[in-house]
């Protein structure tokens, strides 16, 4: 294992140049659960399988997982085990690579198994030497794909067909996420519990590195599901009895349609907006270039570029980690006051005056510069959300957002939506707004509904009668059937409506949406203190069963607490979570009387439009 | 310099959402034109761009994955064999690998196979654990072949295809035998094992037990019908869906299928189909117009293009048609007859009065729909048609059903003039609301008479000053200041 070795040491010396690949995961170790564990795990899988697989080699991306697998290992790792090229997949044929095999690294999907198969029958026999194929499916290995391979006459061409179980990768210190992008739309929808199987496997994964999780809870059909499947295969492999100190004291499961609001509203946290304006995918957000143009001395004439800003974001950058999750309207007030630090300490230079004081003023530049191109960014970033923020439009719609929210006018058909239809504003915007009125009426009479269906169909195209019906199907938009709309009262219960709420210097999660608690994040606070048994009406109306398990620990692992210690619970989130509901989950964190620190996990990372978009019929005719 | 004060100020003041304002008490306003001021002060201290981390414009960590696709395949594919392999593609002087006959059972593909492409029996593979194909397991102990050909239970055998490993279902031949093993899936949740077992049920069951069998078991149910949606077998898919009554999932499912048919003509004829399936009531409303939509738009599509070819139309020559009107949605195609056949009498397929009716838009729609065409062709007497009502005095009134503000947006928004935005402007009943678009668009006369109306001098004062010296409008304020009949309230 020389080689190996050998990757580990480069590793280290990537470190000491500085910011490169391997101190990238120095954010992962910060929290109270070390998530770095779980990254090394993974990339001791990916290592064994490209070992197994002598010689040089090509790797053909599916090009979705191109960004996950990003957050596991950089280039250099795959090149230390002979990878020599990568391409994206595509249809037609493979480009030429003087290597010996070739990996496709793919979802199951069906559509990419015949891009595969394309590939490999192209393959030019004659010309090019014999290559070996493989083929490492992520996070599963399916049947039903092997099948696909198998009808189409290349399955035999394979030498190894394997899995790699990315179930859940590590976003952040405390966040973990499956990057499952149709897992709602599946869970909800078709029914189909394979990314729920996916989840309970990746809580096993979870448990064997950070010990038993001795409690459970849960609320909704999904997550009944995810926890029956835990305790299955906790049995079924009585070799997994660990030995590890447990990390986590609970495990909350919560199903997303437990609280379909959250997503609908519009996040107002940093993050949030970010995601909210220009989506973050993987950590990282492309935004418009004008704004971080360089501006040098003499260069004032030189073009624009182009090409979006691409910038990761993540809690190893210190300013990010400390702004992230305000709201937007405290963001302007720390970025002033970093500005101020920052320019003294550049001041500093003038009073440097020995020899000492200048090598001193100099071993600190490079952190101070970091600093200082932190905030430029985020100066420019923050000025680019204020540009929406201010606009009349996002004003008018958060004002329609919070009446809906805050339990006004929810029966009616709404001037503002109506209008909005008129000027075709993008549909998305506009099935956000009828879903979140309807979510906060228990559903729409059926005038209301009739009305918005049939503006909508005018004005988009009846072909959106599909998707109607899907949102209807997982429930977002509904006729009222019961005379009685529930939402006041759990609004009440749980205080999802705050009036005086302070953005400043939060009380209360509900600074997140700027009046609005999310219901999810509520039930996880409630659990901690003072227990569901508090809510048991509420939750009843809410859909799915709630439930409690205990997971026996061996004597010895069994926690004696410190006093003053907290506890750690891990909120997993079954179709989605957004970022504005984690910077809630974190504020409790935070809290100083708390007790309770948080560790998030989800199928995927949402917001309300990406969210209603995976749930929307493809309207694009196939591409042929 | 006074000016840009108050403008910078408007800038960072103008939100005016109550719960989410920028400014609040705080310390004050240019929080962050602060920081971008110190940011840039320090651009001339520090040398720029050293960032600690190298990044690519686009802002890859250099060495990150996807940077490095385009690194190497950039490499790759400047050859010139890179270049000409694109355009053999498809060719067929390499011969393909020879397709699978399909005789295979399912079981085959659970079986390895070496490479040079012959199937091997799965005693072979027991034989030559060596071969290829087995490598995977390699790193596996022994022992885990050792019961290869003992008879597993339903348990086993889901067990181990759990973990991905080789299994005949071939065994399981009785009914019950099937479904317990379907069951078994079914209980560990495993979406790969329960899928791969309906494969070998679906081809080996009959299709009145198979569905049968499945009513029951609605976890599996659900997972083939996602699986017959997933692989496109459509008649099996509606079989399945007919068989346990789910007439709306039917119909929507087959209407779905318009969307492959480009052919408008062929989609036209595939959208008659659907009218009568069963869908719910107010979709099958909607279904249907849909179908005659599309009839229409080819009629028009037709007729129009006729017409711009043969360029006798002055419309069409003014303003080009952009686009088909082929699979548009109504309003735009509202729009689009109010653009070009504004004038044609409700008889005729293309003219808006008929489309109106056909679909019964309702007023405001058409309104709206109406205003924004003509304003664009900067029709200003169709605009003022389009308000004006007569009663049976055969007086004249102005109406609009869409409030009078929202006209003047439209109107603006299409560059009409003052004189055309101020005769709406001065319709806007609340005087508040129309003081401000006044103000905001200029028509000073609307301004001037309605502080007269309100008998305030002062405004009116201080309005004078804001209008050009020696205008009219300077001289019509005077008069009226100097009215002695008026009684002013200051």
């Amino acid at each position: 294992m020389a080689s190996e070795s050998f990757a580990e040491s480069r590793d280290r010396g990537c470190h000491v140049i500085g910011r490169a690949w391997r101190g990238m995961a120095a954010h992962l170790s910060s929290g109270r659960v070390n998530l770095t564990a779980l990254r090394e795990a993974g990339r001791r899988e990916l290592r064994e399988f490209l070992d197994k697989c002598a010689g040089s080699k090509a790797i053909v991306w599916d090009e979705y997982l191109t960004g996950p697998f990003g957050l596991i290992a950089q280039y250099s790792l795959l090149k230390e085990h002979e990878v020599e090229k990568m391409f994206t997949l595509k249809a037609g044929r493979l480009p030429p690579a003087d290597v010996k095999n070739i990996i496709f690294l793919v979802r199951p999907r069906l559509e990419l198994m015949d891009i595969i198969a394309e590939n490999v029958l192209s393959e030019d026999r004659v010309r090019s030497p014999l290559r070996d194929f493989h083929i490492l499916f992520v996070p599963r290995r399916s049947l039903l794909c092997e099948q696909r391979l198998k009808d189409q006459g290349v399955l035999g061409s394979f030498i190894h067909r394997e899995q790699y179980s990315l179930d859940l990768i590590p976003f952040d210190g405390d966040l973990l996420s499956m990057e499952s992008e149709s897992a709602f739309k599946e869970c909800y929808l078709e029914n189909d519990q394979t990314s729920l199987y996916q989840a309970a496997k990746g809580l096993m994964t979870l448990q064997a590195l950070y010990g038993t999780i001795p409690q459970i809870f849960g609320k909704g059909d999904c997550a009944r599901h995810v926890a029956n499947m835990m305790i299955r295969m906790k049995r079924e492999f009585p070799g997994g009895q660990n030995s590890i100190f447990p990390i986590f004291d609970t495990l909350l499961l919560l199903d997303r349609n437990v609280d379909l609001l959250s997503p609908l509203a519009t996040q107002l946290t940093y993050e949030g907006l970010i995601d909210e304006i220009y989506g973050i995918q993987n950590t990282y957000v492309k935004l418009p270039p004008e704004k971080f143009a360089p501006k040098k001395q003499g260069e004032g004439g030189k073009d624009l570029p182009t090409e979006p800003k691409k910038l990761q974001l993540n809690s190893a950058e210190e300013l990010y980690a400390e702004i992230r999750d305000k709201n937007f309207n405290a963001v302007g007030s720390v970025l002033s006051k970093k500005a101020k630090i920052i320019s003294a300490a550049f001041e500093e230079r003038h009073h440097a005056k020995t020899v000492g004081e200048i090598k001193q003023f100099v071993s600190q530049l490079p952190h101070m510069q970091a600093a200082r191109s932190s905030l430029a960014n985020h100066t420019s970033i923050a000025e680019l959300i204020k540009d929406i923020t201010t606009s009349e439009d996002f004003f008018d719609n958060l004002t329609v957002e919070q009446e809906f929210m805050s339990g006004i006018d929810t029966d009616k058909v709404n001037n503002y939506t109506e209008d909005c239809i008129a000027q075709k504003h993008p549909l998305i915007k506009i099935l956000r707004l009828v879903c979140l009125q309807s979510v906060c009426n228990s559903g729409l009479k059926q005038k209301v509904l009739d009305h918005y269906k049939r503006e909508i169909l005018q004005t988009y195209g009846y072909e959106h009668i599909l998707t109607l019906n899907n949102l209807e199907k997982a429930g977002l938009l509904k006729l009222q059937t019961s005379s009685r709309n529930n939402y006041p009262t759990i609004r009440k219960t749980m205080r999802l409506w705050m009036d005086d709420v302070n953005e400043q210097n939060p009380n209360d999660i509900s600074y997140v949406y700027s009046g609005y608690a999310p219901l999810s994040v509520r039930l996880a606070q409630l659990l901690a203190r003072p227990g569901w048994r508090s809510i048991e009406e509420v939750l009843k109306m809410l859909p799915g069963p709630h439930f409690e398990e205990r997971q026996q620990l061996p004597t010895g692992l069994q926690k004696k607490r410190q006093q003053g210690e907290n506890r750690v619970t891990l909120v997993f989130f079954l179709g989605g979570v957004t970022y504005a509901e984690i910077a809630a989950l974190r504020f409790l964190s935070q809290m100083e009387d708390g007790g309770t620190e948080y560790v998030i996990a989800t199928t995927k990372l949402i917001n309300g439009t990406n969210w209603i978009k995976s749930l929307m019929e493809k309207l694009e005719p196939p591409p042929f | 310099m006074n000016r840009m004060k108050v403008d910078e100020e408007e800038y960072w003041h103008s939100s005016k959402c109550k719960a989410f304002t920028f400014d609040d008490d705080d310390d004050e306003l240019s929080q962050l034109k602060e920081s971008k001021r110190a940011v840039n002060s320090l651009r001339e201290i520090v040398d720029d761009d050293d960032d600690l981390e190298k990044f690519s414009w686009s802002g890859e960590p250099v060495g990150s994955i996807s940077w490095s696709i385009k690194e190497t395949a950039f490499s790759s594919s400047n050859t010139p064999e890179g270049r000409d392999s694109g355009l053999q593609k498809g060719s067929s002087s390499h011969p393909a690998l020879p397709k699978q006959a399909s005789s295979y059972s399912i079981s085959s593909f659970f079986k390895g196979r070496n490479k040079l492409g012959s199937f091997q029996s799965l005693s072979d593979a027991l034989s030559d654990t060596g071969v290829k194909s087995y490598a995977p397991e390699l790193r596996r102990p022994k022992a885990d072949y050792k019961d290869y050909s003992s008879d597993w239970s339903p348990k086993d055998t889901v067990r181990r295809m759990q973990r991905g490993k080789i299994c005949s279902l071939e065994r399981f031949r009785s009914l019950r035998e099937k479904l317990e093993l379907l069951d078994e899936a079914v209980s560990v949740h495993d979406g790969n094992v329960i899928t791969a077992i309906l494969i070998f049920l679906k081809r080996t069951l009959k299709r009145e037990i198979l569905f049968q069998e499945l009513e029951v078991r609605q976890v599996a149910l659900r997972h083939l019908i996602h699986f017959l949606k997933e692989t496109g077998e459509q008649k099996l898919f509606l079989d399945l869906l007919r068989f346990l009554d789910r007439t709306e999932e039917v119909a929507l499912s087959q209407y779905r299928e318009h969307l492959s048919i480009q052919d408008a003509e062929k989609r036209r004829e595939f959208l008659k189909g659907c009218i009568r399936l069963p869908f719910s009531s107010e979709d099958a409303v909607h279904v249907q117009d849909h179908y005659t939509l599309l009839e229409r738009q080819i009629i028009i599509e037709a007729n129009d293009r006729h017409l711009e070819a043969a360029g006798q139309s002055e419309i069409f020559r003014k303003y080009p048609r952009k686009a088909s009107i082929l699979n548009m949605p109504l309003v735009t195609t509202l729009f689009y007859s109010c653009f070009y056949h504004y004038t044609e009498g409700e008889g005729t397929f293309s003219s808006p009065t008929n489309l109106k009716k056909t679909f019964k838009i309702p007023d405001k729609q058409y309104v709206l729909t109406a205003l924004a065409a003509r304003a664009k062709l900067r029709a200003w007497h169709d605009v003022d048609a389009l308000f004006t009502t007569k009663n049976w005095l055969g007086y004249t009134k102005k109406r609009a059903p869409i409030g009078f503000h929202r006209v003047v947006e439209i109107l603006q928004r299409n560059s009409a003039p003052v004189q055309v935005l101020q005769e709406y402007v001065r319709l806007v009943e609340d005087v508040e609301t129309r003081l401000n678009l006044a103000m905001k668009y200029k028509c000073h006369d609307v301004v001037v008479d309605t502080y007269r109306d309100l008998k305030d001098r002062h405004q009116l004062m201080a309005y004078r000053c804001k209008v050009e010296r020696g205008s009219a409008e300077e001289d019509k304020i005077d008069s009226i200041l100097s009215n002695l009949q008026i009684r002013w309230k200051n």
